[in-house]
């Protein structure tokens, strides 16, 4: 199922994905009620460009206001949103989704986790009206965010539900059979055959995983990605947690960087339902950066500050700042106190990335 | 054939048995053939070709036509890498179908732009805009100004043209017929560049109306009915009473051929202006009148035994040039590619009809050859034309 896409100067023959299963969902649709004339953005554009949100616009209350358009920044069509019933998932509750397995204590005394994950081939709507056929892990991009402590014996049950071969590959330490890589170990794991992987929680930090198939650019592009937390022993001081797993759909398979960039699985999703969190508490964000296809991504947070710890495996952070880089597999765990009430705006600092999707606002309040 | 009248089967009816046949044939095919083949195998194929671009203060208004064999539902919008709010192309576009599509996007004066429309398949359908201008306003003033651009480069060129009617009445025959070599030379260009330039445009729209097909067949629809026209002339000799008509005749030809090409000519120039492609000015004024003035030359070329009024010389430029006026304004107001294509086609139909008819007046006699001298006309006609031409690259 793949498509290509040659553009030429103004003639076009362009192949969208979507024989047999990759057909367009009948019930995707696009929710385009309320829209302010463009006549009217114009004209508010014009008269004062700092009135860049909230009532001024015209789109309602604060809280839910439609944002941007014109010089009032990147938007997608005005009111339309993504199905998240449809998708199966939401990006609201991935944030604070922590999946903890399910727990036993061995006769040893040590605490035996274990996850059953399955991957599936899904149409996701990754932007309103724009069908994806995606590859996933527990049929949601990112997949679930599996988290265990320092030292407990890990059990992930992984059965390949899809069409394609797959297999998960774990950031950490383990033995070279639990890999989760071709050739080594058990290897690919064919549709329909089902693998445990089991190992110790090692190291303590924020870790990813995801497919490690030939061609893997693909079957990382696809979807086939999630945060792997293991929590150190002694703990970390109580916070409101946050997962946030950067990434992007290349819609045209071009493998020539990516048309829609974003943070938990639908871009811009942030911008019309913010993340919310309390003034002065402790916030915590899991950050982890699987983006395909560009060589680069970054994290920046406005007017505020925070405490950075790389990958998550030094109790001690490394940094005080707002805006981090990071290449695919990157990770780390930043740790901020919002002291302001208000909007604040997070994206990545590569501003074509937050154009294209990969931005958001916190919404701090009292 | 020994056909016995009495007992024959009607013609119309023979007629019908045929056609009915036909359709049972073709609703059989239909029903039963259609069934017999599997479908496309692969992904859709979404086209859209951008027919129009409308640029406002800080607005970019698209007008896309799909030219392709699926439905294409735009589901978003990017410009140079940025997610744009949208109206308009709310539903899927059909086969042929158009949708406009207003972006809001804060554009810059002569700054380039990449508009990408995102399907609901994830494809990407790009459209280029080199060089962002405001679009003029449709307005009485713009096509004012468009009226006065096609008499620039129209009317008054050929009426400067045809001011060299008593020099050439001076010189001989001999002359005469190396100035319709010229004159041929010209128009052999003029044939070759409104080629060109038709299957350019028309092919640039994606070809969803036949492409480079449309320029031969206006250029076939204008050849075969200006024949038609000039046996009507030359069977009623309308244009000029009595045996000396065939000069008449044929500058009234050629008028109308230079003219039929002005009109596409003017197209051109019309829709390049009204995308901001085409800077007007002297230079391009003053380009246009030397390329357009030998047109002027051709129309009076065969005029030269005559004693036309002044007022039919001037209806004769006046056929020659106004096109231009009409093509200048059509080609602003409606932006159409392979419209301009189909246009410039019917100029090249009607120049080859023209050229059919200059040709045997080239020799001295039926039958003889060339003089030298005729042939030299043809080659500085078609230099003439090559170096004038360059004048006016737009």
């Amino acid at each position: 199922m793949a498509a290509a896409s040659r553009p030429s100067r103004r003639r076009f023959l362009i192949g969208g994905a979507g024989a047999g299963a990759g057909a367009v969902a009948g019930s995707v649709g696009l929710a385009l009620g309320q829209r302010a004339p463009l006549e009217a953005q114009g004209a508010i554009a014009r008269a004062d460009v700092a009135s860049s949100q909230g009532a001024g616009t015209g789109h309602g209350g604060v809280t839910d206001a439609t944002h941007g358009g014109g010089v009032s920044g990147p938007t997608f069509r005005q009111g339309s949103t993504v199905d998240h019933a449809a998708n199966g998932f939401d990006p609201s509750a991935l944030l604070r989704d922590f999946d903890y397995g399910t727990t036993s204590v061995l006769p040893d005394g040590r605490v035996l986790r274990e996850w059953d994950i399955f991957a599936s081939d899904e149409d996701i709507e990754v932007a309103p009206g724009v069908v994806f056929p995606a590859w996933t892990f527990n049929s949601r991009i990112p997949g679930p965010t599996l988290r265990c402590q320092e030292g407990d014996l890990l059990r992930v049950n992984f059965t390949n539900g899809s069409a394609h071969p797959h297999t998960m590959h774990f950031h950490g330490i383990h033995p070279a059979g639990m890999d989760g890589v071709p050739d080594v170990g058990a290897g690919v794991i064919e549709p329909g055959r089902t693998l445990t992987y089991e190992f110790d929680a090692a190291p303590f930090g924020v870790h990813l995983y995801h497919c490690h198939v030939s061609p893997l650019a693909e079957h990382i592009a696809r979807g086939m990605y999630g945060t792997f937390i293991i929590d150190p022993l002694r703990g970390r001081p109580p916070a409101d947690e946050l997962i946030m797993v950067m990434h992007g759909y290349n819609t045209t398979f071009d493998a020539d960087g990516n048309q829609l960039y974003a943070v938990n699985g639908i871009p811009f999703h942030y911008m019309h339902e913010p993340v919310r969190v309390q003034r002065n508490e402790l916030v915590r964000i899991y950050l982890v950066n699987v983006l395909e296809y560009d060589p680069i991504n970054s994290f920046h947070l406005h007017a505020n500050f925070f405490d950075y710890y790389p990958t998550g495996t030094r109790l001690d952070p490394s940094e005080f700042t707002d805006t981090i880089m990071l290449g695919q597999g990157q990770r780390g765990i930043c740790e901020v106190r919002f002291p302001h009430t208000g909007k604040f705006m997070f994206h990545a600092h590569k501003t074509e990335f937050a154009d294209l999707g990969w931005m958001g606002f916190f919404e701090v309040a009292d | 054939m020994g056909v016995r009248p009495g007992h024959r089967v009607p013609t119309w009816c023979l007629g019908l048995v045929a056609v009915l046949l036909l359709g049972t044939a073709l609703a059989a095919l239909g029903v039963l053939g259609g069934q017999s083949l599997p479908e496309r195998t692969g992904p859709p194929i979404e086209q859209l070709a951008v027919e129009g671009t409308v640029l406002t203060p800080g607005v970019i208004e698209l007008t896309v036509r799909n030219t392709g064999p699926d439905p294409v539902q735009v589901a978003q919008v990017f410009v140079n890498d940025v997610y744009v709010d949208v109206v308009g192309a709310g539903e899927p576009i059909g086969g042929l179908g158009t949708a406009t599509l207003r972006l809001a996007y804060p554009w810059q004066d002569g700054q380039p732009y990449l508009v990408s429309m995102l399907t609901s398949s994830g494809a990407v359908i790009e459209d280029e805009i080199p060089a962002a201008v405001a679009t003029p306003r449709a307005g009485p003033g713009f096509f004012g100004l468009m009226a006065l651009l096609g008499a620039y480069v129209g009317i008054i060129p050929v009426l400067l043209g045809m001011m060299f009617l008593p020099v050439l009445r001076r010189a001989g025959r001999g002359l005469v017929r190396v100035l319709l070599g010229v004159t041929v030379g010209l128009l052999a260009f003029l044939v070759v560049d409104g080629t060109a330039e038709g299957v350019e445009l028309a092919e640039s729209a994606g070809g969803a109306f036949g492409g480079a097909t449309l320029v031969a067949l206006g250029a076939a629809l204008a050849f075969l009915v200006l024949t038609g026209f000039d046996r009507w002339l030359r069977d009623g000799q309308h244009a000029d009473g009595g045996g000396s008509a065939g000069g008449f005749r044929l500058a009234l030809m050629i008028a109308v051929g230079i003219g039929l090409h002005n009109l596409g000519e003017g197209l051109a120039i019309g829709s390049a202006y009204a995308v901001g492609e085409l800077a007007l000015g002297t230079a391009l004024v003053v380009g246009f009148a030397l390329h357009n003035t030998t047109e002027g030359v051709a129309v009076v070329a065969p005029l030269t035994d005559k004693r036309p009024s002044l007022l039919r010389l001037l209806a004769l430029g006046l056929i020659a040039g106004a096109p231009a006026i009409l093509g200048a304004v059509l080609g602003a107001a409606v932006n159409n590619t392979e419209l301009s294509g189909f246009l410039l086609g019917i100029g090249v139909g009607a120049i080859v009809q023209v050229i059919t008819q200059i040709v045997p007046v080239l020799r001295e006699r039926a039958g003889s050859r060339l003089a030298p001298t005729t042939i030299g006309g043809l080659l500085a006609g078609v230099l003439i034309m090559y170096l004038t031409g360059l004048l006016v690259a737009a």
